[in-house]
């Protein structure tokens, strides 16, 4: 199995799905000569034409409105919004249109369409290139909304999402673009939506993450069972909606202990709806109560400060000791 | 008034673009005019009911009479909405008339495998396209059913949020363009929509795309309670697709044989990789914006009289009486037999105007997720608790 990044793994997934079905096709600004501004359709324009992977005008609702349009003509569009801060540009088309023509037409035009961003902070870009807005996507009826954590998964999620009969926001975790490699199986893999992943077995705590969250996250349960002798459960949630609540229940009725870790902002953030879906499905169980790491309420600083901003492993140990610490 | 192509009102991609022959000759050019470009008008049937007989499309009479039936039909329809929304019998809706022409010319030449995506102010095009009239009955009185487009027609149901739908219309053309189907699509909007960005998103990718679509302005005077001119500096509407390089023309809207005319030339075209035309229908909105509008606090009766003399319905049938396509006693006929057949609908809808609360969380998702099936289960016991079918 060959070693990809997360770029490459995407490129795979998106080849592998043009290959297998001619009404794939990918839009977006700068995707084709241009691969994308990180690469992720390097190629796909030489090898599949501009009919099929199109560059299009400089403008996100335009992208996602005709992307809607050619999902009602029956085809399977892959938009590309080059940073997820510019997809506030398609609000509209997203909320209006994309999550409710299947729904306005009583099921006569689904629309199977996949809108793929990169988001979050930690690459020293400037303003409006490092939010977190998942949950505005997740409160929306209609959308589906997944987010890789590594290669290996983003390849199966994206499949996945491409095959989807829904609309699917797919957000990229741009940190994690190129920041290790993984093996990626050579036949086409598929990560069914709304499930989550344990990757890390424990009994003591559940940490939940997801995206480039991921990445602290575990570290800190590598350092927590290693020097302060707490082993932790991790749990990767891969799609914020729908929620695998039954795998996230499960784990924290064994643990008692739950910690939430993403950047973005607090308020109404994912992290609220796990605690609230957890007290609705596993109160008797808690020992404790739930804490969440996450970005501040804040716009996301200039990155000179960004590393203050974003969870670190060092807040999440702090944050596990004092859950397993607590003594009602 | 004559009527070239509209091939001859391309913008600066059109075959007439002037080249200079130098540089210093463009810029002298440039210099003692900054022009403002011109758009065509075409109008063939005269508010007085006279036609202009080199540009009159000569439909044969089964056609007219289809025609003026299609229209007389979208008025009674409006009429008998309004007369039950007053009755407390329908929920509120957009009436159209004094629309009529531009409804009807605008889809009379599309086909079956052709789409149409309208704005909401659409009753007569889509009885045209095939919409039953208890549809949109049960549509407006807010019932799920309503919604879904009749079975073989290929059309859109409506995005409330102006000019939402016409970049979904845009790509349902850029997607037969893809598949190489010889379909076009139709979309109209009013002139309020131009105000907003997506309108002219969807202008330029149409036209960067040269997708088969024909954007279809009802320049009725009336956002609501605001002007089109405090809406849009543009005079004519139709110089805002000159700016997206999209061919423009502005038709007289309360004439149907022109409305005909102006949008088979941009189907056509469109069907045969023309790319996009844009046409401005200066109309008239006759009535309330909505049922919960009052027109008297921003416009004055005057106004409104001074267009009932422009009647599309009235010119027409002045021309038809003139063409001795039928008589005055036919006109007549033509009007209660339209009459009876919305009686019928409203009958029908009534039979059929059952909440099917049960059907909430249908379509929501082709592929339910199972914590939406778990919140509809749910739901429809509580449903159950309240005795609701």
């Amino acid at each position: 199995m060959p070693e990809l990044t997360m770029v490459e793994a995407l490129n795979r997934a998106l080849d592998e799905a043009m290959e297998h079905d001619p009404d794939v096709l990918l839009m977006g600004e700068d995707i084709g000569v241009n691969g994308g501004v990180f690469r992720v359709t390097k190629d796909l324009q030489a090898k599949y034409g501009v009919n099929r992977v199109r560059d299009t005008p400089l403008a996100e609702a335009g992208i996602v409105g005709t992307g809607v349009g050619m999902a009602i003509a029956g085809l399977k569009p892959v938009v590309e919004i080059q940073f997820s801060g510019f997809t506030m540009q398609a609000f509209d088309q997203i909320e209006q249109n994309m999550a409710r023509y299947h729904h306005r037409s009583r099921g006569r035009y689904p629309i199977s369409m996949v809108l793929r961003t990169p988001y979050g902070g930690g690459i020293h870009a400037v303003e409006h290139h490092s939010e977190s807005r998942e949950a505005y996507w997740a409160h929306t009826p209609g959308l589906k909304v997944v987010v890789p954590s590594g290669p290996r998964n983003a390849r199966g999620l994206l499949a996945a999402a491409i095959d989807d009969p829904d609309p699917v926001i797919f957000y990229e975790p741009k940190a994690v673009y190129r920041a290790f490699r993984e093996e990626v199986p050579d036949t086409p893999e598929r990560i069914p939506l709304g499930t989550a992943e344990i990757v890390r077995d424990g009994r003591d705590i559940t940490l939940i993450s997801y995206g480039a969250m991921m990445r602290p996250t575990r570290e800190a349960a590598d350092d927590l069972a290693e020097l302060h002798g707490i082993d932790p459960e991790v749990v990767d949630l891969r799609s914020i909606s729908p929620m695998d609540t039954d795998t996230l229940a499960a784990s924290v009725a064994r643990t008692g202990r739950c910690v939430i870790v993403h950047e973005g902002p607090r308020n109404c953030g994912v992290a609220a709806e796990i605690i609230a879906r957890l007290n609705e499905e596993v109160f008797e169980y808690l020992v404790a109560p739930i804490k969440r790491i996450t970005g501040d309420d804040i716009h996301f600083p200039y990155f000179q400060t960004e590393e203050h901003y974003l969870p670190d492993p060092d807040t999440i140990i702090e944050a596990v000791r004092e859950t397993v610490a607590f003594d009602g | 008034m004559t009527h070239r192509t509209m091939d001859s009102v391309r913008s600066s991609k059109g075959k007439n673009r002037r080249t200079p022959r130098s540089a210093d000759e463009d810029a002298n050019a440039a210099r003692r005019t900054i022009a403002t470009p011109g758009v065509e008008d075409l109008r063939i049937l005269a508010a007085d009911g006279s036609v202009d007989r080199d540009l009159d499309p000569h439909l044969d009479d089964d056609e007219l009479l289809r025609i003026h039936r299609a229209m007389v039909l979208t008025r009674v329809f409006d009429q008998r909405m309004l007369t039950m929304q007053r009755q407390g019998q329908m929920g509120t809706f957009a009436p159209g008339a004094g629309q009529e022409a531009t409804q009807i010319g605008q889809v009379y030449p599309l086909t079956e495998r052709d789409w149409f995506s309208p704005s909401y102010r659409s009753f007569g095009a889509q009885i045209w396209r095939g919409w039953e009239m208890e549809r949109l009955m049960l549509l407006w009185d807010g019932f799920f059913e309503g919604f879904a487009p009749p079975p073989g027609v290929r059309d859109l149901p409506f995005s409330i949020v102006i000019g939402s739908h016409v970049l979904p219309a845009v790509g349902v053309a850029m997607g037969m363009q893809y598949r190489e189907e010889d379909s076009v699509m139709v979309t109209n909007f009013g002139d309020g929509a131009l105000s907003q960005g997506v309108v002219a998103e969807g202008l330029n990718f149409a036209a960067v795309n040269q997708a088969p679509i024909v954007f279809v302005c009802e320049n009725n005077g009336w956002a609501i309670s605001t002007r089109v001119e405090q809406q849009c500096h543009v005079d004519p509407l139709a110089l805002r697709g000159v700016g997206f390089g999209v061919p423009s023309i502005r038709v007289d809207g309360n004439d149907v044989l022109a409305m005909i005319v102006a949008t088979r030339e941009a189907i056509e075209r469109a069907r045969h990789g023309g790319g996009p035309t844009f046409i401005e229908a200066v109309t008239y909105r006759m009535g309330v914006h909505t049922t919960a509008d009052d027109p008297k606090v921003y416009r004055t009766d005057d106004e409104v009289e001074a267009w009932e003399d422009r009647c599309p319905l009235r010119r027409f049938g002045i021309y038809l009486l003139g063409r001795n396509v039928t008589d005055q006693a036919g006109l007549e006929r033509i009007q209660q037999e339209c009459e009876a057949e919305v009686l019928a609908a409203r009958d029908r809808f009534r039979s059929r105007a059952h909440a099917k609360p049960r059907e909430a969380f249908d379509f929501v998702f082709a592929d339910m997720p199972d914590e939406l099936a778990r919140q509809r289960q749910a739901y429809l016991e509580k449903l159950d608790r309240k005795g609701v079918e």
